[in-house]
């Protein structure tokens, strides 16, 4: 329904807020006196008695899991350990294969059985695989990134990462097709494993890498599972709503041709969902390089390792080489994986080809691997990438980021002032300053609201866990530096994304720039910001603007182009203006698209902000940073849940407003 | 002439949508009134649906869209579990085999095409129509055999190696045909097999599709919203309105005796020389005069228009053994023609 058209329309709600508002910047600023006068400290600070020992027992359930548990003489981590030790071997096997080679013999005896895969090989067979998956022009391309890592004296980091990876999505890819399989055909897992997958998305990874180290031994397998923790659940999400979305047809063709339930799905349904799967298969992939960038600062080597010890030695050059390498992998591998993605099913021509024919690539690739390993017996040059021939822009780039720092040092300098005092540290003022039960209660009428008694619950049991956690301060500068952030990005990215779809030069501009930027391992956008801006909440804010800006753009786009052309039409005929037009048919109609895009930037923020920790924040990332350093269960695994309450009242609250959009509109729910 | 075996019975078959549906059917003795549904907030889908489909004929059920008839078709399936009633298939209780019995029967008993072809995008012509052999556990090399006589019986040799998107919506429906004619089916399902084409195309596939049938006899249960394709293809015709069956009966007699104001508003603008037969058409008894010739009591009233007209003097009709039953003139040829009501007799049935 649309009130618009009524005499009186008053908006109460807006009003209502608008006064909420007032009255909390009001308060904030006297919050303290008022306590001070009244004697209730309790305003401010959550009591003790409120306080629950939540840390201390999840440590303890940790201890007692480690040393306690057992299944007769097993022990529980006997079974992980055992688990462990399964994902190793072929985890040693990929490595040995990319980068180590095979090996006989522990440590300082091993000697070398066999060489890794050439460089040669390693090029030709992803050449080969651009050339399978889409065109010469994407298998050059891929050929070229390879290459540079070569070039550049990145070839074993890259490898010990790319090892990782061919690890960890294979598992994540089965294990999500698994479990969204199971969720597609019985709702009661699916019920449950929705906000299993929710907790996984939001909880940030290094909450729950001390709880894996313990169980699995430290290594890198313990970062395997992290990261596979980390990237399976857009597989699961993604393998239900392709199985949902097999047309009933289809699934009643199965049915008639007398299948057998795992005929119906092996044979019919899976092979029908394939073009969705592999866009699962494409986000496990990235998310997965994404995490193995991070996990690899605790041990497990590789490009991400590179990046943090150049950073701490403050050798700019060499960090920006290792994240130019990341920035050059994540592109080929998403560009691969997208290209497979969308490979042009087969027609009628291909088939009836003799093999050699059909199969020319992984003939040569089998060629070249071969030629090249018994070359390099006798030409090293073959084997590995000669030393002496690779480049190094190390000094290049440490010359540019120090002339931009002596040469602009005032203006950035200026910059980072203005935003501090003018918008940082007001905003914060005003969140730390406010007493926790007004805030547990506007988040409480805001979930009432939009969603009625049961968001309301649930924004009331999420932010009084934080309360009772006393996570209380480090959950505010959370929500100030992700509000900021978020606000900055919507600024910027909704007008980037409405430009996007003017479908103008500057348009495809944008959307290429947005697509590489969605695809760059959250950790690399420290790299610049730190280089420029050293460490701090202005800095941790304008790297987490760059992450979280991608979906803002393209949710925005996707919503105007999502209009029907007939609107847009009608609006034309009947005079709008350009500026009318999008300001009374495009922005109102795209608005819950919007609103999405926002939730994911919030969504991208958040696990941006535990990264940040590194640049010294204090929210509720430096907690999670901290007990990581500290191998404390309890204080990670706690402060990373507060990261995830956070993350699921915005989530919801924001679903809820979208939803209630789009009601408003027609555009049914 | 004897009728036919009933192949496929459906008896009192309901299809109830919401929670407690079998609860309300049961509490009403299986036949719950409407008021005791709306009362549930319940949604009768099929309500009370019986119908017999004798061996070798072609039953459609026609329907608009909402009717239930993709829904009771689906229920003499199987494909959706009826809330209760019968469905006997030579004889068998369907709703009481099981689950692995039910696999058997599809496999081996029977076919169904498609409204959008539900063919697999990522098999080709000639592996689409040989899956379900493939799932039957048929070696390759015999499935292959079978699968490529069956797409050269639908006419579409030379593509068997096309994929589903390389073909047109017409030759797309063409191998649903063939795929699900390989397993050489009792009963033959179409739910909509044509409305998704082109109307020439469709008219071209309804002429393969009786050819076909006048090739293969087989029993068929083919679902329309298009009356006219229901006239031009049914041996029987039953029509649906809100899930209930409102009447079955021969294309001729739902012309000459709709049994609602519903049924008399979709068969007013059939041509009636096309479906009524002079059985229908004729006056009781011979011709008080000179007669030009005898025609069969089963020829359509448009066949034999230009010979009546022509002549200018009555014919006689005579039955399957040359009797004399009655007689028809031009003047009753034209009222049919141009649909004046029929001033003929009630011939017999």
């Amino acid at each position: 329904m649309i009130r618009r058209g009524q005499p009186v329309a008053v908006p109460w709600t807006a009003l209502l807020w608008l006064g909420l508002i007032v009255a909390s910047v009001i308060l904030a600023e006297h919050a303290k006196d008022l306590s001070r006068a009244w004697d209730a400290r309790w305003l401010m600070k959550v009591p003790s008695e409120l306080r629950i020992p939540l840390k201390a027992e999840v440590s303890a359930f940790m201890a007692w899991l480690v040393e306690d548990v057992r299944f007769g003489p097993v022990a529980f981590t006997d079974i992980t350990r055992g688990m462990a030790w399964l994902v190793e071997q072929p985890y040693d096997f990929a490595r040995a294969l990319l980068q180590s080679g095979l090996t006989r013999g522990q440590g300082e005896g091993a000697e070398q059985v066999a060489p890794p895969l050439s460089w040669i090989a390693v090029i030709a067979a992803v050449v080969a695989m651009g050339h399978y998956a889409r065109s010469w022009t994407l298998a050059a391309f891929v050929g070229a990134c390879f290459l540079y890592l070569a070039v550049f004296g990145q070839w074993d980091s890259a490898m010990v990462t790319l090892a990782s990876i061919t690890i960890a999505v294979p598992i994540g890819v089965a294990g999500g097709l698994v479990l969204g399989i199971a969720g597609w055909r019985w709702r009661a897992v699916d019920a449950v494993l929705r906000p299993v997958l929710d907790l996984m998305q939001t909880v940030p990874i290094f909450a729950y890498l001390v709880p894996i180290l313990f169980l699995f031994g430290f290594g890198p397998v313990a970062a395997l599972i992290a990261t596979v923790i980390y990237a399976m659940p857009p597989m699961v999400r993604i393998t239900t709503l392709a199985l949902r979305g097999v047309p009933a047809e289809i699934r009643g063709f199965a049915v008639m041709a007398g299948c057998t339930p795992s005929q119906q799905l092996w044979k019919v349904l899976v092979p029908s969902a394939m073009p969705s799967l592999m866009v699962g298969v494409n986000q496990v992939i990235m998310l997965s390089l994404n995490m193995v960038i991070i996990a690899s600062m605790i041990g497990a080597g590789g490009l991400g390792f590179d990046v943090l010890s150049a950073l701490r030695r403050l050798d700019i050059g060499a960090g920006l080489e290792a994240g130019l390498a990341i920035v050059v992998l994540a592109i080929a591998l998403d560009r691969l994986s997208q290209a497979f993605a969308n490979r042009p099913s087969p027609t009628h021509a291909s088939q009836h080809l003799p093999f050699v024919r059909r199969h020319p690539w992984s003939l040569t690739v089998a060629l070249v691997i071969l030629g090249t390993a018994l070359l390099g017996l006798v030409m090293p040059a073959v084997q590995s990438y000669p030393d002496g021939l690779t480049l190094t822009t190390g000094r290049f780039w440490s010359d540019v980021v120090e002339t931009i720092n002596v040469r602009y040092f005032d203006q950035l300098e200026a910059v980072k002032t203005f935003m501090l005092l003018n918008i940082l540290i007001p905003v914060k003022r005003v969140l730390l300053g406010l007493p926790w039960p007004w805030v547990i209660g506007l988040v409480t009428l805001a979930g009432w609201q939009l969603g009625g008694w049961r968001l309301a619950l649930l924004c009331f049991g999420l932010s009084g866990f934080l309360a009772v956690n006393g996570l209380w301060d480090d959950a505010m500068t959370t929500v100030y530096l992700c509000g900021v952030s978020v606000a900055i990005a919507g600024l910027i990215g909704i007008p980037l994304g409405i430009l996007a779809t003017t479908g103008s030069r500057m348009g495809r501009v944008i959307a290429a720039v947005i697509d590489t930027l969605q695809t760059l391992p959250s950790f690399v956008y420290l790299i610049p910001v730190v280089m420029l801006f050293r460490v701090g909440d202005f800095a941790a804010m304008i790297a987490v603007v760059l992450y979280a800006l991608a979906p803002a753009v393209r949710y925005t786009a996707h919503g105007i182009q999502a209009i029907s052309p007939q609107l847009i039409e009608a609006g034309i005929a009947a005079g709008c203006t350009r500026w009318q037009l999008l300001t009374r048919i495009r922005l109102p109609l795209a608005l819950p698209d919007i609103m999405l895009g926002i939730n994911q930037t919030i969504m991208l923020a958040l696990s941006m902000l535990v990264i940040t920790a590194l640049v010294g924040t204090r929210d509720l990332g430096q907690e999670v940073y901290i007990a990581l350093t500290k191998a404390d269960t309890g204080r990670g695994i706690v402060a990373g849940l507060g990261v995830a309450a956070i993350a699921i009242i915005a989530d919801r609250l924001i679903a809820a407003g979208a939803q209630r959009a789009r009601r408003r509109l027609g555009l049914a729910g | 002439m004897q009728d036919p075996p009933v192949t496929l019975t459906c008896r009192n078959v309901w299809k109830v949508f919401g929670d407690g549906a079998r609860r309300v059917l049961d509490a009403h003795d299986g036949h719950p009134p409407a008021e005791a549904l709306r009362e549930a907030g319940l949604i009768g889908a099929v309500q009370d649906a019986s119908l017999e489909v004798r061996r070798g004929e072609i039953f459609v059920i026609m329907g608009l869209s909402g009717s239930g008839k993709s829904t009771l078709v689906r229920c003499l399936s199987r494909l959706i579990e009826p809330t209760g009633g019968q469905v006997l298939f030579d004889g068998q209780d369907l709703l009481r085999a099981s689950r692995r019995e039910m696999i058997e029967i599809r496999r081996h008993k029977m076919g169904m095409v498609f409204q959008h072809f539900a063919l697999l995008p990522h098999l080709s012509v000639l592996e689409n129509v040989a899956f379900p052999l493939r799932v039957q556990g048929v070696p390759p090399g015999a499935r292959e055999e079978r699968a490529r006589e069956s797409i050269t019986l639908v006419g579409l040799r030379g593509r068997e190696h096309y994929f589903p998107r390389e073909l047109s919506g017409g030759q797309q429906q063409r191998v649903g045909i063939a795929r699900s004619l390989v397993v050489e089916p009792e009963v033959w399902f179409l739910d909509e097999p044509f409305s998704a084409l082109d109307p020439l195309i469709r008219r071209e596939m309804q002429d393969e599709f009786l050819r076909l049938q006048t090739m293969l006899h087989k029993t068929i249960v083919f679902i329309t919203h298009d009356v006219e394709e229901a006239i031009r293809l049914a041996d029987h015709i039953a029509i649906m309105k809100d899930g209930e069956i409102i009447q079955i009966a021969t294309p001729e007699r739902l012309v000459l005796e709709p049994a609602t104001e519903y049924v008399a508003e979709f068969t007013r603008h059939i041509p009636r020389g096309k479906v009524v037969t002079l059985a229908s058409a004729m006056t009781p008894g011979p011709a008080p005069g000179a007669v030009a010739g005898a025609l069969s009591a089963r020829a359509r009233v448009a066949e034999v228009a230009d010979q009546v007209e022509a002549a200018g003097q009555p014919f006689a009709v005579v039955d399957d053994d040359e009797t004399v039953v009655g007689h028809i003139d031009g003047r009753t040829v034209v009222d049919i023609l141009i649909g004046r009501p029929v001033r003929g007799g009630e011939g017999p049935r």
